[in-house]
């Protein structure tokens, strides 16, 4: 599904180089987490992944089902079914959730040929699926993450995830600033949405999130590079002791 | 009786007035003489540096070429209301309802000033006479002189439907002048909303008398004919708990000045004045200028000014904005906003906002901010999968949500959203 093959990005406007050959598969309904120390380049990786502005690719490549996507514009690597739950969601004064959802939901339907949905249907789906997410009518009906507490925006994300079916969903921290409840309530959301044809890519600190959405490969980021790779368990190794080990046995 | 006005060679003036009643003449050659003292506007004036008067002033308009709306519904078609149609500033008594509503007496300016007496004498030209001050409308004055139809309104009750006035251009050289005068007596209640291209140039004055208690609301659609030339001017007063509000949306058009004086002279009032405009200096020249003068002379009264303009390829924005305080006006609460949205570095945004306050108790704010669209919200909606264009229109309508958000009736807003997300999208192609 999604292949990293030694990504090198710096950062545009300065002489700082932030990912340093990262390599990555992730297969068709697998799950894959990625811990590492803040700073290591996570939220670079998936910036860098869906398009953002700001960063320069120096060397390397990544594609989703063959497709080379750094060449893609945001939103043609949105309809080809990439989807960013993003670590810092962004508030958007005067545009309302709802208007927001049905136009992204409608501009990728379009993308894709297919026709867009009627006002009637839109309203159904909308509603079934936030009600998953125990997101209220007022949560739809205000503007787009403004006033809206963490864990909101966080299932907010959630809820624009299962409206697009994405096939490659990366989550950035999305489990960061969650209480256990709201914690509940993503993971099954995201749990929901797991499929042989749908892949995940999970950004986390903690082991937390991942006894709830379970990966099959776990790995670890450190200074712009993926240092290993492992099993759940290595999740439940950095949960008890840190980064400090991996780290040190990396540099022996 | 007649007064000479000095106006250079090439220019409009106030020699030839419309022949009229006793005082309506009376009114006109007051006018006349006013102008003659003033002078027309020129680039040196404190208010005028930044839009061009020469097109306004010229003796003949440019031509205009009409616009093919191309079967789009007239903005507001949707809306239960009385219509009024003017063809290049002539009345069309088959287009239009008869002049009668629940509370309502409507006569045409022209019909009214034929009289010998008639109760806008107490209006006509006055309310525009006191806008004098603090700064000169001279084309308001030319237009008080020249003005050769209208719409003279006094409201007594609370009529169901608003008043509409539907402007219509089909020659491409009509030099249109309308003077309209409302008086909205004590606890009436109008909602007047005008539309559609004028003339190929257009000058309009509307003096709205608010009484004590009585509310008026106004709504004006301008656009999307693309080579008016318009100075419009509202001269407002407005009595103790009353309530005036004016919105104004615009797109397209060459030049496009609206100016408005709004004097509160009774205790608890509100004033309203708002503006969203659209522009696009690519396909024609777009400048569009918001002049605002809002006089507080009692106490406890609110006024709220917000301006919203989004800008591009050249297109130029001027708004021009005063709240000014007389040492009695205790309590007031002004606050003035203008913003605009700048597409791309081509278009420019200036402005003047100004407070001058001489009383002690009062909560005044005014600000002005130019930008351009945030990135970080474009990016998030095209991660979305939304096209940045359509993104881009969504960020567009957020901004002028404020501004809109300034009409009170619902639908009347949901027609104005509505319709600035059409012409959007149809510009999208
Ligand atoms: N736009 C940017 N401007 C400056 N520094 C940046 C920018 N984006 C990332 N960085 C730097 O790159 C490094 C990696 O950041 P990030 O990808 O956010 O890490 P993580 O998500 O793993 O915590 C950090 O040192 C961060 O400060
Ligand atoms: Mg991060």
């Amino acid at each position: 599904m999604l292949k990293i093959n030694n990504l090198h990005v710096k950062l545009e406007e300065e002489d700082k180089r932030i990912l340093k050959g990262v390599d990555l598969e992730v297969p068709a309904g697998k799950v894959h987490a990625i811990m590492g120390p803040n700073g290591s380049g996570k939220s670079t990786l998936s910036y860098v992944l869906s398009g953002r502005d700001g960063y320069e690719v120096t060397e390397g490549d990544a594609t989703l089902d063959g497709e080379e996507l750094l060449d893609m514009e945001p939103e043609e690597r949105a309809a080809a079914g990439l989807f960013l739950a993003f670590q810092y969601p962004v508030e958007i004064p005067g545009v309302g959730n709802m208007t927001f959802l049905r136009t992204a939901v409608n501009a990728q339907r379009k993308a894709r040929g297919e026709e867009e949905m009627s006002a009637a249907d839109f309203l159904k789906f909308v509603r079934a699926k936030a009600k998953d997410l125990k997101i209220d009518a007022d949560m739809l009906k205000r503007p787009v993450n403004v006033g809206f507490s963490g864990g909101e925006k966080k299932r907010n994300e959630i809820l624009q995830m299962a409206m697009l079916e994405p096939k490659m969903c990366i989550l950035d921290e999305t489990d960061s600033g969650l209480d256990v409840d709201a914690m509940k309530l993503v993971s099954e959301g995201v749990n929901a949405l797991r499929d042989e044809g749908r892949s995940f890519l999970v950004i986390t600190h903690y082991q937390r999130l991942l006894d709830h959405i379970k990966p099959d490969v776990v790995h670890i980021m450190a200074a712009g590079r993926i240092v290993k790779s492992g099993g759940p368990e290595l999740a439940l190794e950095v949960e008890n002791n840190g980064y400090a080990d991996i780290l040190a046995e990396i540099d022996a | 009786m007649s007064t000479a006005v000095k106006t250079q060679a090439g220019q409009i003036s106030a020699d030839a007035r419309p022949a009229s009643g006793a005082w309506a003449a009376e009114a006109r050659t007051d006018a006349a003489s006013r102008l003659a003292a003033m002078g027309l506007p020129t680039r040196r004036d404190e208010y005028w540096k930044w839009t061009r008067p020469d097109s306004l002033i010229s003796a003949a308009p440019a031509t205009a070429e009409v616009f093919d709306n191309q079967g789009e519904p007239l903005v507001f078609h949707e809306i239960d209301r009385l219509k009024l149609v003017f063809v290049d500033g002539v009345f069309d008594a088959d287009a239009s309802d008869d002049l009668e509503g629940e509370g309502l007496e409507i006569e045409r300016l022209s019909t009214a000033s034929e009289k010998d007496i008639h109760w806008a004498k107490d209006l006509y030209g006055v309310l525009e006479t006191a806008g004098q001050t603090p700064v000169q409308s001279p084309l308001a004055v030319y237009n008080s002189a020249m003005a050769t139809d209208g719409v003279v309104v006094r409201v007594t009750g609370k009529p169901t439907r608003p008043v509409s006035l539907i402007y219509r251009h089909e020659d491409s050289a009509s030099d249109v002048i309308l003077h309209h005068v409302i008086k909205v007596e004590e606890g009436a209640t109008l909602t007047l909303l005008e539309n559609g291209a004028a003339a190929a140039r257009f000058n309009q004055v509307t003096e709205v008398d608010v009484a004590k208690g009585a509310e008026f609301h106004h709504v004006r659609a301008q656009g999307r004919d693309h080579d008016r030339q318009a100075i419009t001017h509202i001269f407002a007063r407005v009595d103790a708990e009353a309530t005036f509000k004016s919105f104004t949306m615009t797109v397209n058009g060459k030049l496009t000045r609206n100016e408005c004086v709004i004097d509160i002279i009774g205790d608890d009032a509100v004033a309203h004045i708002a503006g969203a405009a659209l522009g696009d200096g690519a396909e024609n020249e777009f400048h569009h200028d918001d002049t605002v003068f809002i006089t507080h002379d009692a106490v406890a009264c609110e006024s709220r000014q917000v301006f919203k303009k989004v800008l591009k390829n050249g297109a130029k924005g001027v708004f021009q904005g005063k709240i000014l305080v007389k040492p009695d006006a205790q309590k007031t609460d002004g606050y003035q906003k203008s913003q605009s949205l700048l597409l791309d570095d081509d278009a420019s945004f200036q402005a003047k906002p100004e407070l001058e306050i001489y009383a002690d108790d009062v909560i005044c704010s005014h600000g002005s901010t130019t930008g351009a669209i945030d990135e970080e919200a474009l990016f998030y909606l095209r991660s979305r999968g939304v096209p940045t264009p359509i993104a881009t229109d969504l960020l567009v309508l957020a901004f002028l949500a404020d501004a809109i958000e300034e009409i009170e009736d619902e639908d009347i807003a949901a027609e104005v959203t509505g319709r600035l997300d059409a012409w959007l999208t149809r510009r999208r192609g």
